[in-house]
C-alpha cells in the first residue's frame, strides 16, 4: 500500500509543475496588460506605464518571472491581486469554503438520491422503475444546469416564493465567519434564524449543482449493481434462502460501491466546472464567480494562482480517491 | 436498409442448413443499433433538428434580428395575449422566440461539428503518434494531456475565450482542445491494443510504411470507441457552448445561440418565462438526443456487449 502511495504522488509531482506552467503561460497569452486595465479609459503616460510594469516585476524576461513565480509558490506565496492588493491566497481561502460548502452539499444530495435510487434500479432491472430513473437521469446528464437553474427560480422563487433568488444569506444576519462554512457558523452561534436563512439560500444552488453528478452516480450504481447481482457468490447467497434485502445491501452493494466512490470523487472537477455556473446565476460568493470575474479583470496573479490552487484541489482529490480505491479494493494496489 | 435487416434476422440460417453468412458490418450495426428504441428516437430528434437548421430560413416565420416594437415580450400562443403571429412569443425587443430558436439549432450543429472535427482529428493524430512512437514523445504527449484533465474543463475554457477573446469561433476552439485528451488518450490506448496483434504485424512485414500502417490499417480498428466518443462529445459541445454564452464568452448579441439568449432572457427570469424556458429546452432536447444516440451506438459497436 505504501508503495503504491508513493508511485501515485510521485506521479503527481510532474503534472502539478506543468499546471503551474500553463496557469502561468496562459494568463500571459491575454491581450491586454493589467496597468492599462487599471488606468482604464483615461490611459496612462508611457513612463508611469514602464515604472508600474516594472513594480510589478512584468518587464523583466518570462523565464525569470517564471522562476520568481514558481519559487513563491514552492513557499506558499501567490502573490497579490493587482486589483485588491491582498494576497491571492488569502482572497482564494476566503472564498473557498462557500465553494466547498455548496458542492458538499451538492455532493450529498446527488449521492442521497442517486445511489438509492441506482440501486433499486438495478434490482429491478426492465421494471418500469429502472426505465423511468434511467430517462430521468439521461435528461438530467443533458441538462443545461445555468437553465436549470434559472427554471427553479422561476418556480420556488418566482412562483412560490419559497427561496431566496441569490446570495448566501439574508443581508439581515451578520456572521462573523468562525470555518467559513455558514451553516456551522450559524449554528455555532446559536442564530437559528441566520441558519434558517443560510439553508434556504443553499438548497437551490446546491440542487442545481448535484443534478449532474446525481445523474452519473445513479447510472454507475445501477450498472456496478447489474453486474455484481450477476456473479456467482450472488446467487450462493440466494441460494442459501438469505433475504433479498439482505443479499442486496450487504452482499452486493458493497462490491457495487467500488466504483461507485471512483465516480464520486471524479465528480469533483466537474464540479467545480458546474460552480462556476451555478454561482454566477445565484451571485454565490464562491471561488468559480470570483475566478471568472477575475479573469474579466485581468488580474493575472489572481487567475495564476485561483488556477492553481483549482487544479491542486482537484489534483489532490482526485489522489485520494485513487488511495481510497487501492485500500478498499486490493486488486488495484497488487496490479502495481 | 429496414428491410434487408429484417430478412438478414429472420432468415435463421441453420433451420435451412446452410453455413450462416456474414451480415455487413453496416446492417449488424442497423440491427443492434435498432435494439435500443431510445437511440433510434435521439436519431429521430437530431434528424428534426437538422432539418431545422438546414431550412432554418423557409421554416422561420420571421427573421430572427429582425424587433417587432409593438409587441415586445408577448407571451407564447397558448397563455393569454399570446397570438399566433408569434407561437412561441417575443424577447425583451421584440424578437419572435421561435424564429430564433430555428436559427439556434444553426449554430449548435456547426458547434458541434466543428468542435468534434476539430478535437477529433487532432486527438487521433497526437494519440496516433504517442501509440506509435512510445518513449519520450508518448510521456510528452499523454503527460500534457494528464495536465488539461486535471482543470476543471469549464474553467481551462473560460481562460482559453479570454485569451483569444470572446467569440464564438474561439468558444468552439477553446472546447475542442478541452476534450482533446480524452480522443488522444482513447486513440492512444486503442492503438497500441491493436498494434501487437498479428494483421499489423503481417502489413509491416509486406513492407506497410508508417503513415498506412498508421491510418489505413490500424485507425480503422480503432474507430468504434471514438464514434461513440464523438457523439458523447457532439452533445457536451453544444452544452459547453450554451455555457459559455451564458457567461458572455462564446456568440454574442444578437446572434440566435441558445446559450447567448439565456444570458439576454436572465433579467427577465421573474417577468417572462418564456424567454427563459424555451432556449434552454431547446438545448436539452437536443443534448438528450445525442446522448440517447450516444448510449445506443456504444451498445451497437461494443463487441463485448454484443455477446451476452
Amino acid at each position: 500500500m505504501f508503495r503504491f502511495a508513493i508511485t501515485r504522488i510521485a506521479v503527481l509531482l510532474p503534472t502539478f509543475i506543468g499546471v503551474t506552467v500553463i496557469a502561468f503561460s496562459l494568463i500571459r497569452l491575454i491581450p491586454g496588460d493589467p496597468v492599462e486595465l487599471l488606468a482604464g479609459e483615461r490611459g496612462i503616460s508611457a513612463e508611469r506605464h514602464a515604472k508600474l510594469m516594472q513594480e510589478m516585476g512584468l518587464d523583466r524576461p518570462l523565464h525569470e518571472q517564471y522562476l520568481t513565480f514558481i519559487l513563491d509558490v514552492f513557499q506558499g506565496d501567490l502573490g497579490k491581486s493587482i486589483r485588491t492588493k491582498t494576497p491571492v491566497s488569502e482572497e482564494f481561502f476566503a472564498l473557498f469554503p462557500a465553494t466547498v460548502e455548496l458542492s458538499l452539499c451538492a455532493l450529498l444530495f446527488a449521492v442521497a438520491i442517486g445511489l438509492p435510487a441506482g440501486v433499486l434500479a438495478g434490482v429491478r432491472r426492465g421494471k418500469v422503475f429502472d426505465h423511468s430513473v434511467m430517462t430521468v437521469s439521461l435528461a438530467g446528464y443533458s441538462m443545461p444546469i445555468f437553465w436549470w437553474g434559472l427554471l427553479l427560480i422561476i418556480l420556488f422563487s418566482g412562483t412560490l416564493g419559497w427561496t431566496p433568488v441569490s446570495g448566501r444569506i439574508s443581508v439581515m444576519h451578520f456572521i462573523e465567519p468562525i470555518t467559513g462554512f455558514m451553516l456551522i457558523d450559524t449554528l455555532l452561534q446559536g442564530n437559528y434564524a441566520a441558519f434558517n436563512s443560510a439553508v434556504r439560500h443553499l438548497i437551490l444552488p446546491a440542487v442545481v449543482l448535484g443534478t449532474i453528478p446525481l445523474a452519473v452516480i445513479a447510472r454507475q450504481t445501477r450498472s456496478a449493481m447489474i453486474e455484481v447481482l450477476g456473479e456467482d457468490y450472488v446467487r450462493t447467497a440466494r441460494a442459501k434462502g438469505l433475504p433479498p434485502w439482505r443479499i442486496v445491501g450487504l452482499h452486493a452493494l458493497r462490491n457495487a460501491l467500488i466504483p461507485v466512490v471512483t465516480v464520486i470523487g471524479l465528480q469533483v472537477g466537474l464540479l467545480f466546472s458546474g460552480a462556476i455556473l451555478t454561482e454566477t446565476i445565484f451571485a454565490w460568493p464562491g471561488i468559480g464567480k470570483w475566478l471568472v470575474d477575475s479573469i474579466h479583470r485581468r488580474d493575472y496573479p489572481s487567475v495564476q494562482g485561483g488556477l492553481l490552487l483549482v487544479a491542486s484541489t482537484v489534483m489532490i482529490v482526485n489522489l485520494i480517491v485513487d488511495l481510497l480505491y487501492g485500500l478498499i479494493n486490493p486488486r488495484i494496489r497488487h496490479a502495481r | 436498409m429496414t428491410v434487408d435487416a429484417n430478412a438478414v434476422q429472420e432468415t435463421d440460417p441453420e433451420a435451412q442448413g446452410l453455413a450462416a453468412r456474414p451480415m455487413h458490418p453496416l446492417v449488424e450495426f442497423w440491427v443492434y443499433f435498432r435494439e435500443s428504441r431510445g437511440a433510434v428516437a435521439g436519431m429521430a430528434v437530431i434528424a428534426v433538428v437538422v432539418i431545422v437548421a438546414i431550412f432554418a430560413d423557409v421554416l422561420a416565420p420571421h427573421d430572427p434580428t429582425e424587433q417587432f416594437r409593438d409587441s415586445l415580450l408577448t407571451p407564447p400562443v397558448w397563455a393569454e395575449d399570446g397570438s399566433w403571429a408569434f407561437p412561441l412569443g417575443t424577447d425583451a425587443v421584440g424578437r419572435d422566440m421561435l424564429s430564433r430558436i430555428m436559427h439556434g439549432a444553426r449554430f449548435s450543429m456547426v458547434i458541434g461539428l466543428v468542435v468534434v472535427t476539430l478535437s477529433l482529428s487532432i486527438g487521433i493524430g497526437l494519440g496516433l503518434v504517442a501509440g506509435f512512437f512510445r518513449g519520450v514523445v508518448e510521456t510528452l504527449i499523454m503527460r500534457l494531456m494528464d495536465i488539461m484533465l486535471a482543470l476543471p474543463s469549464l474553467l481551462l475554457a473560460i481562460v482559453i475565450v479570454a485569451i483569444l477573446g470572446p467569440s464564438l469561433f474561439n468558444a468552439m476552439v477553446a472546447i475542442a482542445l478541452v476534450y482533446l485528451p480524452h480522443f488522444a488518450r482513447l486513440t492512444r490506448a486503442a492503438a497500441i491494443g491493436e498494434l501487437s496483434r498479428d494483421y499489423v504485424t503481417a502489413s509491416r512485414v509486406a513492407g506497410a510504411g508508417l503513415p498506412r500502417l498508421m491510418f489505413s490499417t490500424v485507425l480503422p480498428n480503432c474507430l468504434p470507441p471514438l464514434i461513440v466518443q464523438a457523439t458523447l462529445a457532439f452533445s457536451s459541445a453544444i452544452l459547453d457552448a450554451a455555457a459559455l454564452g451564458f457567461l458572455g464568452l462564446g456568440a454574442q448579441p444578437p446572434l440566435p445561440e441558445w446559450g447567448t439568449m439565456l444570458a439576454e432572457a436572465r433579467e427577465f427570469v421573474l417577468r417572462a418565462w418564456w424567454v427563459v424556458t424555451f432556449p434552454g429546452l431547446a438545448i436539452l432536447v437536443t443534448v438528450l438526443a445525442f446522448n440517447l444516440m450516444g448510449d445506443g451506438l456504444r451498445d451497437a459497436l461494443d463487441p463485448k456487449l454484443k455477446r451476452s
